[in-house]
């Protein structure tokens, strides 16, 4: 167990940080550059990659001791999910949002025209004006849709897939789903090797400017509080270091902090623009972080609040109800049977434990709890935490069914389209 | 020339994935000089994996700056069957990194530097490590099917035992002996005894 350590300096220590160039990197970036990592006596080194794939093998591989990670990832590395399982997990989650859906300007006309849509509708809306189009071209005989996303373990993978069948599209069935890298789905799109996608920001909107796709959904309209990005942790690293994971948290702590700020924005926008980071127009990440987003090539926009969250609503704190949410959709999409100790597996992934220990008594509401019940939607959620109770939004499922964790077949059951 | 790792059938087939033309080049002509004849290298992402699926390769080569790596995860993921070891390379790496591949358990093994007389060594260790992961898969399926198997007749003995009178070698006998005249596996009467047995409880 990491315990925070205050006393006397000791020499600066080197973090070796794996990340993809995407937004919700922010929060990494702002630790090493603003000088939250200096302040706790650590040096982080930002190393970019390419590939989920890298990411998870290049942690088992000791080249990073920490890495930028999709939520699911540690998970199923827990599960002994995908090739090389290599069980990391984490103690603090990157922040909230970023993700959308975008399908391609030629198919949304035909949405537009099978459902009369005007542009102003809502994700659910879209997703059954597009289910329409399926039906159609079924009856027509053309071929099926083809839909990426990035990694079969992550957040875009089951919302993209939550999203479909929210509108009563099988996405194994009606729909084929693929793997894109990010940096590849626009030009994807645009040669028409793609239909759609879900991916982090900003190559939605890199799609929206080149005139090639319109955003349909976003993240928050699926489901507000999904975890997006985590720290993932390699177990060897923090065992033989747990006074510099602790370190790290408090950095990582200030850096969100610092990144939800709307005064920092500007400064955060020209850091990630930098071609060490993500390496895309500063004007547009601006946007991006107020929410702003151009959903179709005319302009039309849509303002979303906390897009990108980075620290409020308890964004960091790794809920354990929210790892077996993540379970319940790998277990709702067969990737994974369900089976009662693969449960102790999940919880292990998500260490909330480590984040209460390191940030108790600072001035980050840190809840006492590890679970909750996800997805209500008709009031908010109260929290306890030591310095009192914490409110979080109401933060309901596109499909308006809560979340309960501690029962997990009852609620993959519920579900009308899932792997059967 | 090369014995199979995989099969035992025909020679060692492998794919390069690699846009790079000059490193498919040293890639192909290590494993040529290393007997490997049958090599075919994709260029373009596009189709990769249906020319995959047609090339059906005993191992699949690819740069670790290749964002194409998650996309042969999905492969593996969606389809079991073409699961197939990924030997990657790096251009730098430290000396503890093949060791932590070892021990991580992975079938991707990562060279330092592309130099095309280690190219076949690298492929074979991914082969075999790969090989041992499987069949420790494998044997893991086998020893918990096992399992329940023995579960099961343990179960139908003990039904055979109560209703029948029997010991436990008389009923162990007649389930084999039915199994036997039936040309059917000894779990398979095992079940159908426990099964009718919960049908007529009652």
């Amino acid at each position: 167990m990491p315990t925070r350590n205050t006393g006397r300096p000791s020499p600066e220590r080197l973090v070796r940080i794996g990340f993809i160039p995407l937004l919700d990197m922010a929060v990494l970036a702002a630790a090493e550059e603003q000088g939250f990592a200096r302040r706790e006596g650590i040096r982080l080194q930002l190393v970019k990659d390419v590939s989920w794939s890298n990411i998870r093998d290049r942690l088992a591989f000791r080249q990073f001791d920490v890495a930028h990670m999709l939520s699911p990832m540690p998970v199923a590395s827990h599960l002994g999910l995908g090739s090389n399982p290599y069980r990391c997990f984490t103690p603090f989650a990157l922040g909230r949002g970023g993700n959308s859906v975008t399908l391609s300007l030629e198919l949304y006309r035909e949405m537009q025209i099978a459902a009369d849509l005007d542009g102003s509708e809502d994700a659910l809306a879209n997703a059954l004006a597009l289910k329409a189009v399926i039906e159609r071209r079924r009856r027509q005989g053309r071929k099926p849709l083809v839909f990426a996303m990035t990694y079969p373990f992550s957040s875009h993978n089951y919302e993209f897939r939550f999203w479909l069948a929210a509108g009563g599209i099988d996405p194994d069935s009606d729909v084929i789903m693929t793997v894109v890298p990010p940096p590849l789905t626009v030009d994807a799109m645009a040669a028409r090797a793609i239909d759609g996608f879900c991916v982090n920001a900003p190559w939605n909107m890199i799609a929206v400017e080149k005139g090639v796709g319109r955003i349909v959904a976003t993240k928050a309209d699926i489901w507000p509080s999904a975890p997006e990005k985590v720290l993932g942790v390699s177990p060897d690293w923090a065992e033989k270091n747990p006074e510099t994971l602790s370190r790290l948290i408090v950095a990582l702590d200030a850096a969100a902090r610092w990144c939800d700020d709307p005064g920092n924005h500007g400064s955060l926008a020209q850091m990630l623009g930098d071609r060490a980071c993500v390496g895309i127009s500063p004007d547009m990440i601006l946007r991006l972080l107020k929410g702003e987003l151009t959903v179709d090539p005319g302009g039309r926009t849509r303002s979303i609040e906390n897009y990108l969250m980075f620290h409020g609503q308890a964004a960091n704190f790794p809920w354990i109800s929210q790892a077996r949410w993540i379970y319940s959709q790998m277990v709702r999409w067969g990737q994974v049977a369900h089976d009662e100790p693969c449960l102790a597996q999940v919880e292990a992934a998500y260490r909330p434990d480590i984040y209460r220990s390191v940030l108790a008594g600072s001035a980050t509401a840190v809840p006492l709890i590890d679970s909750k019940v996800e997805g209500v939607g008709s009031s908010s959620t109260v929290v306890p935490t030591a310095g009192g109770d914490l409110t979080l939004a109401a933060d309901a499922f596109i499909d308006r069914r809560a979340f309960d964790p501690s029962d997990i077949p009852g609620y993959v059951s519920g579900f009308a389209i899932r792997t059967k | 020339m090369t014995k199979d790792t995989q099969t035992g059938q025909r020679p060692l087939r492998v794919a390069i994935i690699e846009e790079n033309s000059i490193r498919a080049a040293i890639l192909l002509d290590g494993l040529r000089d290393a007997g490997v004849a049958d090599v075919e290298v994709i260029d373009t992402m596009t189709h990769m994996l249906r020319r995959l699926s047609t090339i059906d390769p005993d191992v699949i080569i690819i740069g670790i700056e290749n964002p194409s790596r998650d996309v042969l995860e999905q492969m593996f993921q969606v389809s079991k069957l073409v699961s197939r070891p990924v030997a990657m390379f790096v251009d730098r790496s430290d000396d503890g990194m093949i060791q932590a591949a070892v021990e991580a358990g992975v079938s991707a093994y990562v060279v330092d530097g592309l130099r095309k007389e280690r190219v076949k060594a690298i492929v074979d260790m991914a082969v075999s490590r790969f090989n041992a992961f499987d069949r420790l898969q494998r044997e893991l399926v086998a020893a918990r099917n096992e399992l329940a198997s023995r579960k099961i007749i343990e179960r139908a003995k003990g039904i055979l035992m109560r209703t029948r009178h029997l010991s436990e070698e008389e009923a162990y006998a007649l389930l084999r002996q039915t199994a036997m005249n039936e040309k059917r596996k000894l779990v398979d009467i095992a079940q159908s005894v426990v099964t009718a047995a919960s049908l007529l409880e009652k």
